[in-house]
């Protein structure tokens, strides 16, 4: 069988997780894989929640959907994490915000990367920059795209208007990266 | 062209506007309100126009007018939206002249739910108008599949003078796939000549629907028919999927043969002999591509109730040999259920 990543991606609307799929989608689509981002939406989007499943693939993808068979798992938000947890495949990988989320019970079939995304964001300047801490973690661990094709992929998703938030979003990325990397 | 990621709802209008579509008329509804936003952005810029219609009844006979006056035009809904608008379809059919729709199909009946669903097969390709008439129906698979149907379904309205269902359900519309957007083959379209165009000296035409004499309403259905046959021959479309040594085959469409296909992938992991028929048109409906004899069993999989299921018995010609599982009002079918039906029905046969 050919190499699937499915990464589930699920916290509050305006996090970012929406775009972190996106970027995730792109950064695939210009390393020539077969890519598909499936969002929520309908009554559960209507709740505050947000989340998408990215399917990156070497050959054509069939479901585009998750049940339970995530690679990769990343929330952002203790609710999306509680509600979530469960797609996560046994081996997979969980990376999760560890400024918002308790994880006291942990599975102990998979890999936790606890990240304190709000703090490093913070420290960066700008919370806003979460989601791009977390995406350099994800990716630097699950082995996804390459890395520098997210900065690619972030020109193309947010437009040139966007071009000079390029800086500091390697610098998010980086830090994401650096700070999974440590935990091992 | 280098590709691009879009959403399906967006790929609609991206897809219509290169085949050259410049008037949309539609009255928005969840999952395909990115249609309508995103032409009323696009069809100004390129001297067309959008119209948000005061319902569905408007905006499908603003859309007979447009196709009337022969423009390339189109509107979009979703399933109680294409309810309202059957009344319409059928002038359409019955005008003969060339029209689109893209329908995001959601759970249903009656206003239903807004989550993705297959349940308007029997709507759309059996018809949910009156008299005897037919519609195209194309079902696209994937994002691409999408872009693809959409420019392709401007060209069969035309060649034929026909509406052209493109049916896709919610999923498609939301989700996110690399496109390319491609020329599709050449057809022969003829001229509208028939066209309100105004008169200009020159003979009236007309696009009417009112027949009174029977024998001459009859002759005109006869005609259709003439026409539909024509389509039965040229259009029909599937595809199949690891069918050359299959002993079962599932029968499946749209999102509900994605899941599908994963599951084909696991199950012959498993040594299963098992494959997939996916129609690509809905109508005409590809009956031969069921015609096997050394198939066992076809596993008919929708986001619905079966709705296809008298299409696939008509195809083998044995109700024994069609079974049926799916999930419906917006439910999704899971690639562990999809593969645990179909191990009960095959047993240990491997």
């Amino acid at each position: 069988m050919s190499k699937i990543d499915r990464i589930f991606c699920a916290g509050f609307g305006g996090q970012g997780v929406m775009s972190m799929g996106q970027l995730l989608a792109y950064a695939a689509m210009l390393e020539e894989k077969e890519v598909t981002w499936c969002p929520s939406y309908g009554p559960e989007m209507r709740g505050g929640e947000a989340n998408c499943s990215v399917t990156i693939s070497d050959e054509r993808i069939g479901s585009p959907l998750i049940n339970n068979d995530a690679s990769v798992g990343v929330f952002m938000n203790g609710a999306a994490y509680n509600k979530f947890i469960g797609k996560v495949m046994p081996g997979g990988k969980v990376f999760i915000n560890s400024d918002l989320i308790d994880d006291s019970n942990p599975r102990t079939d998979i890999t936790y990367y606890r990240i304190p995304v709000n703090t490093i964001a913070t420290e960066l300047g700008k919370i806003q920059l979460a989601n791009m801490v977390m995406l350099g973690a994800v990716n630097d661990q699950a082995h996804l795209v390459d890395q520098d094709m997210l900065l690619e992929a972030f020109k193309k998703v947010f437009g040139a208007a966007k071009e000079k938030f390029i800086p500091i979003n390697k610098e998010a990325l980086a830090k994401g990266a650096e700070a999974a990397a440590k935990m091992f | 062209m280098a590709k691009v990621l879009l959403k399906g709802n967006e790929a609609v209008v991206r897809a219509a506007i290169e085949a050259g579509c410049k008037y949309f008329f539609g009255y928005p509804i969840t999952p395909q309100n990115e249609i309508p936003e995103y032409f009323s952005k696009e069809l100004p810029k390129i001297g067309g126009a959008f119209v948000q219609g005061e319902s569905e009844v408007a905006s499908i006979n603003m859309l007979y007018g447009a196709a009337a006056a022969g423009a390339r035009a189109m509107t979009s809904s979703s399933s109680p939206g294409i309810a309202l608008m059957q009344e319409g379809i059928g002038y359409i059919a019955k005008a003969e002249v060339p029209a689109v729709i893209v329908n995001m199909m959601r759970g249903g009946p009656g206003l239903g739910g807004i989550q993705p669903s297959q349940a308007d097969y029997n709507m759309c390709v059996k018809g949910g108008s009156n008299g005897d008439y037919r519609n195209v129906v194309l079902a696209p698979g994937n994002v691409q599949e999408l872009v693809d149907m959409v420019q392709e379904a401007f060209d069969i309205a035309d060649q034929y003078g026909i509406l052209c269902i493109v049916l896709a359900d919610g999923l498609i519309g939301q989700m996110m796939e690399p496109v390319e957007l491609r020329k599709p083959k050449e057809r022969p379209i003829p001229a509208k000549d028939w066209a309100l165009t105004g008169r200009n000296g020159g003979k009236a035409h007309r696009v009417y629907n009112l027949k009174l004499q029977a024998p001459d309403l009859e002759q005109d259905n006869f005609d259709l028919f003439k026409k539909y046959a024509v389509i039965e021959k040229n259009e029909k479309r599937h595809e199949d999927y690891m069918m050359e040594d299959a002993e079962f085959a599932f029968a499946s469409y749209g999102t509900a043969s994605r899941v599908v296909r994963t599951a084909v992938d696991r199950l012959r992991e498993e040594g299963y002999k098992i494959g997939l028929i996916r129609p690509q048109t809905l109508w005409p409906f590809p009956y031969e591509a069921f015609d096997r004899p050394q198939i066992k069993k076809f596993l008919d999989i929708e986001l619905n109730m079966g709705q296809m299921v008298d299409d696939v018995v008509l195809g083998c010609g044995d109700k024994e040999k069609v079974e049926f599982f799916g999930h419906t009002g917006g439910v999704l079918i899971t690639v562990d259920e999809v593969c645990d039906f179909a191990k009960k029905i095959m047993g240990g046969a491997k």
